[in-house]
């Protein structure tokens, strides 16, 4: 017999009661949250100047006076990280909120109107999907030169994709729901169906795949950085960091190893949050 | 499933069209010439040298003859390197780039399946958790991280494995192949254990374990067909994920391929170069998407009746 004072829960509070057994999950968001507000408080909180250079001192190894050491110019390596963590971080975020919008919206149209204009604008997903992006990329890159913006808008125009689709299979679900033709009999206008009832019931999806992306997305920059296509000097990120750590790491290995463990601990982070997600807002694994 | 692949193959043809046509607009509109980096040369000589690529016509007029020479596998020759071909310049890319591929493959392949497979038979146990954090730690460790650091490791401190070449020394593929081929393993371990743990719960295979069959011949003779479907559906973004990844390992290790040209060619402005690997590269990655997709439908009999039904 099923218990008759038992009490409800919505899908978010059991989310975050999943989520927060998680340790996995939530020691990615504590990272995520320490990378974001040491990111924004850098430039009050940095132990050296951006640009302040000491050339007598060149590379030294960690010290206490430099924690991280110091690259060839004698620039303090923890400042030059957490500089190129906002770049890399906004990236992150930008280009993935452009993937975002347009991505939600493709598939929110193409899933609700159906029919004909569904087809046409899933095959040109279907046809982008076969294009060679991380060619593109580098190509658009160099037609059109090194250029932060381009760069955002780029990369948001690859991971759009995915969401599109995701987008659209949910909204083809929910639409032959009871509640959603209640709404139509109503007489509640399309966009306004779209806006009230579909897109807060596909925020759980979308929520799991936009943390996904922001890792892929930050992996794509550091990628074009470190073959010195996307972010250039004197703008620094973590793949321009590691592209220089490389060319000196036989007599200062920790100009790449510091670099690069952050990078792979932010994507470690991103992924596990992800996942975590994943398996908190999917109704398909809840209530077992 | 023939009528599956033709339509499929149909399917290639404009998307290859919109490549070439969408490339070719890009390099064109690129703001300078091909020949305005370089020291000041006087404006007759530019002019001879764009009579000679045809530069000198009209944008649709150079479209269609390109188009035309396309179609005869022909890329016309490149900018930077004169006398020589973008098709000579791939051809001579090229084995060293597929070779490299191919191990990395090979390695990604042999680890992701072996670990993927061994996590999905004792799920939740040291032998499904270690593994699976091992490619957690793949997926986020980027090959031009994972490169140099092997190369510090393996090739400077303890001096086991040459630190760059190709074909110069024994040993020198072992640390590229490595390099290329993890971020895959990685992921490869992770479908196949979530394929086969679907595959394991079916009922098919219940009846395999009730005939009385030994563990490994119900994996091996029953359970592996299925389980890695998504593998092989994985196969062919891999492949275009591969030549992605070899401009970076190729550079990393001096590799003389195809991917090191192209990011020599997108430094050195070499247009026709980029054009022509631009498209070589789509139609490899279309062809492998295609091939990957085909045997992933062979392999899963209810695929195979959709798509009989469908078409």
């Amino acid at each position: 017999m099923t218990t008759i004072d038992e009490q409800g829960t919505s899908l978010w509070q059991d989310a975050w009661i999943k989520l927060s057994k998680n340790y996995l999950a939530l020691f990615g968001l504590a990272i995520i949250g320490l990378l974001c507000v040491v990111s924004l408080l850098t430039p009050w909180i940095a132990p050296y100047g951006y640009e302040q250079q000491n050339l007598l001192l060149g590379a030294t190894s960690p010290s206490a006076e430099h924690w991280l050491g110091t690259d060839i110019f004698g620039r303090d390596m923890l400042t030059r990280i957490m500089y190129g963590g906002r770049v890399s971080l906004t990236v992150g975020f930008i280009a993935t909120a452009v993937a975002l919008i347009i991505g939600v919206l493709w598939g929110a149209v193409a899933g609700f109107v159906g029919g004909r204009i569904d087809a046409v604008m899933m095959r040109i997903v279907d046809i982008m999907y076969a294009l060679p992006f991380m060619i593109f990329i580098v190509l658009l890159m160099v037609v059109f030169g090194r250029n932060i913006l381009l760069l955002f808008l780029a990369i948001g125009a690859v991971e759009w994709l995915t969401m599109a689709r995701i987008v659209r299979g949910q909204v083809m679900a929910l639409r032959k729901q009871e509640f959603v033709e209640a709404a139509h009999s109503l007489g509640l206008s399309q966009w306004t169906i779209i806006r009230r009832h579909i897109i807060p019931n596909t925020l759980g999806p979308v929520i799991v795949y936009t943390t996904l992306t922001i890792p892929s997305v930050m992996l794509l920059e550091a990628f074009l950085s470190f073959l010195g296509l996307g972010i250039q000097p004197p703008q620094s990120s973590w793949g321009l960091l590691i592209n220089y750590g490389v060319e000196t790491m036989e007599e200062y290995p920790w100009l790449l190893i510091f670099p690069g463990v952050t990078l792979s601990l932010t994507l470690f982070a991103l992924n596990f949050l992800g996942d975590g997600l994943r398996d908190a807002l999917d109704p398909r694994t809840s209530k077992d | 499933m023939l009528r599956f692949a033709f339509y499929r193959l149909l399917q290639a043809i404009p998307v290859l069209l919109i490549v070439i046509s969408l490339t070719f607009m890009l390099v064109h509109s690129a703001p300078g010439g091909p020949f305005s980096a370089d020291k000041a040369v006087p404006p007759e000589v530019i002019k001879a040298l764009e009579a000679q690529y045809n530069l000198d016509q009209p944008l649709w007029q150079q479209y269609v003859s390109y188009l035309g020479d396309v179609l005869q596998g022909d890329f016309g020759p490149s900018f930077k390197y004169p006398g020589r071909d973008v098709t000579e310049l791939i051809a001579a890319g090229l084995p060293a780039t597929a070779e490299l591929a191919f191990y990395a493959m090979l390695v990604a392949l042999v680890i992701g399946v072996s670990a993927g497979v061994a996590a999905a038979m004792r799920p939740n146990t040291a032998q499904d958790y270690i593994p699976m954090s091992a490619a957690m730690i793949g997926i986020c460790m980027p090959s031009f991280l994972l490169g140099p650091l092997l190369v510090l490791v393996f090739g400077i401190y303890l001096e086991w494995l040459p630190v760059s070449g190709w074909d110069d020394m024994p040993g020198d593929k072992i640390l590229p192949a490595i390099t290329l081929g993890t971020g895959y393993a990685a992921y490869i371990a992770r479908l196949s254990r979530g394929g086969m743990l679907e595959v394991l719960s079916q009922d098919y295979i219940r009846t395999a374990r009730a005939k009385g069959l030994s563990e490994p011949l119900v994996i091996a003779k029953h359970a592996l067909r299925g389980g890695l479907i998504p593998v092989v559906a994985f196969l062919g973004p891999a492949f275009a994920g591969l030549l992605g990844g070899s401009f970076v390992v190729e550079t990393i290790f001096q590799i003389p391929g195809l991917g090191r040209f192209y990011v020599q060619a997108a430094f050195n402005r070499d247009y026709t170069m980029i054009l022509g690997t631009t498209v070589f590269f789509s139609t490899l990655i279309i062809v492998f998407n295609l091939l990957s997709d085909m045997l992933a439908i062979w392999l899963n009999p209810k695929l195979r009746q959709q798509t009989r039904g469908e078409s």
